[in-house]
């Protein structure tokens, strides 16, 4: 059995193959995965929010989509990795609970994949994949070896994209 | 005046934090009576606790983030504001509605729609116990949203809190109560108010205003 590293809530961490990396029940947040395909080096973000313009301080800077996906470049390219040969696999933005469907804060599942989609494209990094949306919880195993990205349901085969 | 106590994390001293947990008590205390007397048993309570998380914590709040449990969410409004979440584990939901619906439940791990709008008239039922008992604890008027129902795992759900408070700090407090009875029924309530209702309850209580 290989190494699994595990990312909490508002965090991100990197891996080197053979090691996988992952993160349990993504709800609404957003799990972004990314990997160099020719030094195996990959990573996980889990992000909560969208954007941090709004935010003065921030200390944890992989709570936003913005800060979060630059962090985990920076330290990709720090190990190995190339900035332009960067790919991407996401998955979760779920809607877990719509008691007041238009309330900003139930839409923010939704938010968080946009705003992930669009730093992306802004660092020219291809989403290869993605999951996301729904009304479900997941849990997620990525590996930098394969870019393969195994998601995790309640009531559903376990799927790979 | 009214609105204007800024209640940050960092002030929370034990005294606010016994103040919370009372809060906690009475609250729990109440819906927990409400569920007895749904079920027709004796349900107990836990000793209410305060805490203060940081998100990566929230997982192991109750039995892990890949716990499949089900959750009742729904909003506080009124003069304070917050949400609050009903969690209870699968083969609890499933005593319940069974009592409820007098041993009509489907099989297995799966509920129907109609067990699903059991579920979610129980929670509507034991969440608005809880919050009246903190209304006419603090005499304000304190009402709640329609709730929804998920069945899903625990840090799934408790994600769209998690991300509430992730708008305006790095931390998570909460009032979290187990209860537990003879007959498989367990589970949590957490209430998360507002930052600027912590400040508010406490006015009300009379605590600020003291110190």
């Amino acid at each position: 059995m290989n190494e699994v590293i595990k990312v909490g809530m508002a965090d991100l961490k990197i891996c080197h193959s053979p090691a996988a990396i992952t993160t349990l029940g993504l709800g609404s947040c957003v799990g972004i995965c990314l990997r160099d395909p020719m030094t195996k080096v990959g990573g996980l973000a889990h992000i909560m929010l969208p954007d941090s313009s709004a935010f003065r301080t921030i200390e944890k800077v992989a709570k936003f989509a913005d800060t979060g996906i630059d962090e985990l470049v920076r330290l990709l390219e720090q190990n190995g990795a190339s900035g332009r040969r960067l790919e991407a696999k996401i998955a979760g933005g779920a809607m877990m609970f719509a008691y007041n469907s238009t309330s900003a804060t139930m839409r923010v599942g939704e938010k968080n994949v946009e705003a992930t989609l669009k730093k992306l494209k802004e660092l020219g990094i291809p989403v290869l994949a993605q999951d996301t949306g729904e009304t479900f919880g997941r849990t997620i195993i990525y590996y930098p070896e394969t870019g393969e990205l195994k998601v995790r349901t309640v009531g559903k085969s376990e799927k790979t994209i | 005046m009214g609105d204007g106590i800024n209640f940050s994390l960092e002030e929370m001293n034990e005294m606010y934090k016994d103040v919370l947990r009372e809060i906690g008590n009475i609250g729990a205390g109440n819906a927990t009576t409400a569920l007895a007397s749904l079920l027709g048993q004796k349900v107990d309570m836990s000793v209410p606790q305060v805490k203060l998380l940081e998100f990566d914590e929230i997982g192991e709040l109750v039995g892990g983030e890949e716990t499949v449990l089900a959750g009742i969410y729904l909003g506080v409004e009124g003069d304070i504001g917050g949400n609050m979440m009903f969690l209870l584990s699968i083969p609890s939901a499933k005593y319940l509605v069974s009592k409820l619906m007098m041993g009509m439940e489907s099989p297995g791990e799966d509920f129907s729609e109609m067990e699903r709008s059991a579920l979610q008239e129980v929670g509507n039922i034991i969440t608005g116990s809880y919050l009246n008992a903190l209304a006419s604890l603090t005499n304000m008027c304190i009402y709640p949203t329609v709730p929804d129902l998920n069945i899903d795992m625990a840090a799934a759900l408790l994600s769209v809190p998690a991300i509430q408070y992730g708008a305006l700090g790095d931390k998570i407090l909460l009032i979290q109560t187990q209860f537990s009875g003879d007959k498989a029924i367990d589970g949590y309530f957490i209430l998360i108010p507002n930052m600027d209702s912590y400040g508010k309850v406490l006015r009300a209580l009379g605590i600020l205003d003291s110190i």
